[in-house]
């Protein structure tokens, strides 16, 4: 945060000073605008999402809304196949990428040499910008027939989305546990490895445990990443609106997630309608979910304070 | 097994790994170079899709993506940088602040579906533009503010405080002090956040699905209100809706669209590299 000094009058010849103050005045407070715009943004997006989403709310009785089936065509709109479609792919996801990227975080925090770092940190920055059709369609053309061939049904599955999702999740937690391992103090390790500790018993025993609340935030903005993903989920998981039978085979099944409903469906109803209304629901389902992992997030970065200055967030 | 055994292996083990999540990412692009590049020619870039999009090229799906790319720069750009001013130099510590920064947070995190809906429900319904470029730019411009926002608020943040203060010491008034003298100095670190937008702009689909995004025309759109086809969508239609499409039509426009976006990340990175370097504090 930027200090203030308080300004004295800057002197300036008579003719000038009145219209320049003027000019400072609509731009000085043109900035500060821009900066309250972001709530009223975020405040407007729940605003018209409520609009055009919150009859379905009222009009669905709440047996059917969390009922079983999803039959549009019907007229019936149980949000559960989706809930679980959504919860199936994102906890597929979160198990793949969590360990995978933390490890990754800790090798490019901890023992990579920094040639390896200078190589090994633009091709993560490069993961996280290749769209996400992209790697949708890479998982539609190659990835589901490699599974189809390992024996699944079909290669359009819960499994393929988890392993797509895993890929694009991978940056925003690696990166985020390398700031928190980053923001552990030099004396942590050159205590520990100053007493006799292995690399390896440094890492696992002083610096994880110093950066574990950074982090539970990467896994959570993980979490936020995966759930919210639509395009490359869309392509890869079948868009079958059926709750699969419980079981460890559950993940090879068909799924259909809230997101990918909402794109798939979107283009062929009317306006105004409760099917309409419905799709807009599910958006506030989602608003809802990923408003309460990020303020979540934020607020563990708050009460941390001042010790973690260097990280983002 | 003694400790240094276990060191060696727990260190092997994290260094296979770490290597085993990252050539993938260098296999993927590869792979779709590989497969792609042997489709692009001087028509697959300029020339209009053809025979119910299995031949010609994609010249409509590109124009659009850059019409939307630019049009998500001037819708972004103002707000963006004004926000990050806002932030580094006039916003006290107090509540509207953080209220202004969880906002950020928030809007980082909304996925990018439900910006389309919001676009749907706010541009393309009520303020009744319609399905067209300014209402895809104006979902996709607010969709980058959060990127914009951090990376040039950081930017505008390491710019050292001596320099505000001799500015103000020698009687310039604070826009004075940041018009001439912070503004110049963050202005690469402000361009590398508005790149890094524009990359994710250019490669977005859920966002722009309801909003301006076309199946198909058969002529370039004239004003911003008119839809037009678009890149990334281009692709979800091509590789799932038409049935006996040409698998190296489908790489070849993954191949642009992901050079597209690639290329500006890469510009992104470099800006700030050479920045890094050229410092003088």
């Amino acid at each position: 945060m930027t200090s203030k000094p308080s300004l004295a009058t800057p002197s300036r010849t008579a003719e000038d000073a009145p219209r320049l103050r003027i000019g400072e005045w609509i731009i000085e407070n043109l900035i500060r605008l821009a900066g309250l715009s972001t709530i009223v943004i975020i405040g407007l997006i729940f605003l018209f999402l409520l609009r055009e989403g919150g009859p379905a709310f009222l009009d669905i009785p709440l047996r059917q809304l969390f009922g079983t089936r999803w039959y549009p065509i019907e007229g019936i709109y149980g949000l559960a196949p989706l809930l679980v479609g959504s919860l199936l792919v994102t906890v597929g996801a979160v198990i793949i990428a969590v360990p995978l990227g933390l490890i990754t975080a800790i090798y490019l925090g901890e023992i990579a040499p920094p040639w390896q770092r200078e190589i090994l940190k633009p091709l993560i920055e490069m993961l996280a910008g290749i769209p996400s059709i992209v790697l949708g369609f890479l998982g539609w053309v190659a990835l589901a027939p490699l599974i189809q061939n390992a024996g699944a049904a079909t290669g359009l599955t819960a499994f393929t989305g988890a392993v797509i999702l895993a890929y694009m999740s991978l940056p925003t937690i690696i990166s985020i546990s390398e700031d928190a391992l980053y923001a552990v103090p030099k004396e942590y390790r050159d205590g520990a490895l100053a007493i006799g500790a292995t690399q390896w018993q440094t890492i696992w025993r002083v610096v994880l445990p110093a950066a574990r609340s950074g982090i539970v935030i990467a896994v959570m903005l993980g979490i936020g990443r995966a759930i919210g993903e639509t395009m490359a989920v869309m392509m890869v998981t079948g868009n079958a609106a059926n709750i699969p039978a419980f079981g460890s085979g559950m993940i090879f099944e068909p799924v259909r997630t809230m997101t990918a409903t909402i794109a798939a469906e979107m283009g062929e109803v009317a306006q105004g309608s409760l099917h309409y209304n419905t799709l807009f629901g599910i958006g506030i389902v989602l608003f809802v979910i990923t408003f309460a992992i990020n303020s979540l997030a934020g607020r563990i970065v708050g009460t941390r304070g001042a010790r973690r200055s260097g990280g983002k967030l | 097994m003694n400790r240094q055994q276990t060191n060696r292996l727990a260190i092997g083990v994290i260094t296979g790994l770490a290597i085993l999540v990252v050539i993938p990412i260098a296999l993927v692009i590869l792979f779709v170079f590989y497969n792609g590049i042997g489709t692009i020619n001087w028509e697959f870039i300029t020339a209009a899709p053809r025979n119910g999009m299995r031949e010609g090229g994609i010249w409509p799906a590109l124009l659009g993506t850059i019409f939307l790319t630019f049009g998500t720069a001037i819708i972004s750009f103002p707000l963006a940088i004004g926000a990050a001013i806002y932030l580094s130099e006039y916003a006290a510590d107090n509540r509207m602040t953080r209220m202004v920064r969880l906002a950020i947070v928030n809007l980082a995190g909304i996925p990018s579906i439900v910006y389309g809906l919001f676009g749907l429900g706010a541009f393309v319904l009520f303020m009744q533009f319609g399905t067209s470029i300014l209402a895809g730019s104006l979902t996709l411009g607010i969709l980058t503010l959060p990127v914009v926002i951090s990376t040039a608020e950081e930017a505008i943040s390491s710019v050292p405080q001596q320099f505000r203060t001799v500015s103000l010491s020698l009687g310039a008034t604070r826009w004075q002090t940041i018009r001439y003298q912070v503004l110049p100095h963050a202005l690469p670190g402000i361009l590398t956040g508005v790149i890094l937008g524009l990359g994710r702009a250019a490669g977005e689909t859920a966002p722009i699905l309801f909003t301006v995004a076309a199946f198909y025309l058969p002529n370039l759109p004239r004003s911003v209100f008119d839809q037009t086809m678009a890149l990334p969508y281009h692709l979800y239609v091509i590789s799932t809706q038409v049935p006996g499409m040409p698998l190296s039509v489908q790489y070849g426009t993954a191949l642009v669209l992901l050079l597209i976006v690639l290329s500006l990340t890469l510009a992104a990175t470099f800006v700030r590299t050479s920045m890094r370097r050229r410092r003088e504090w």
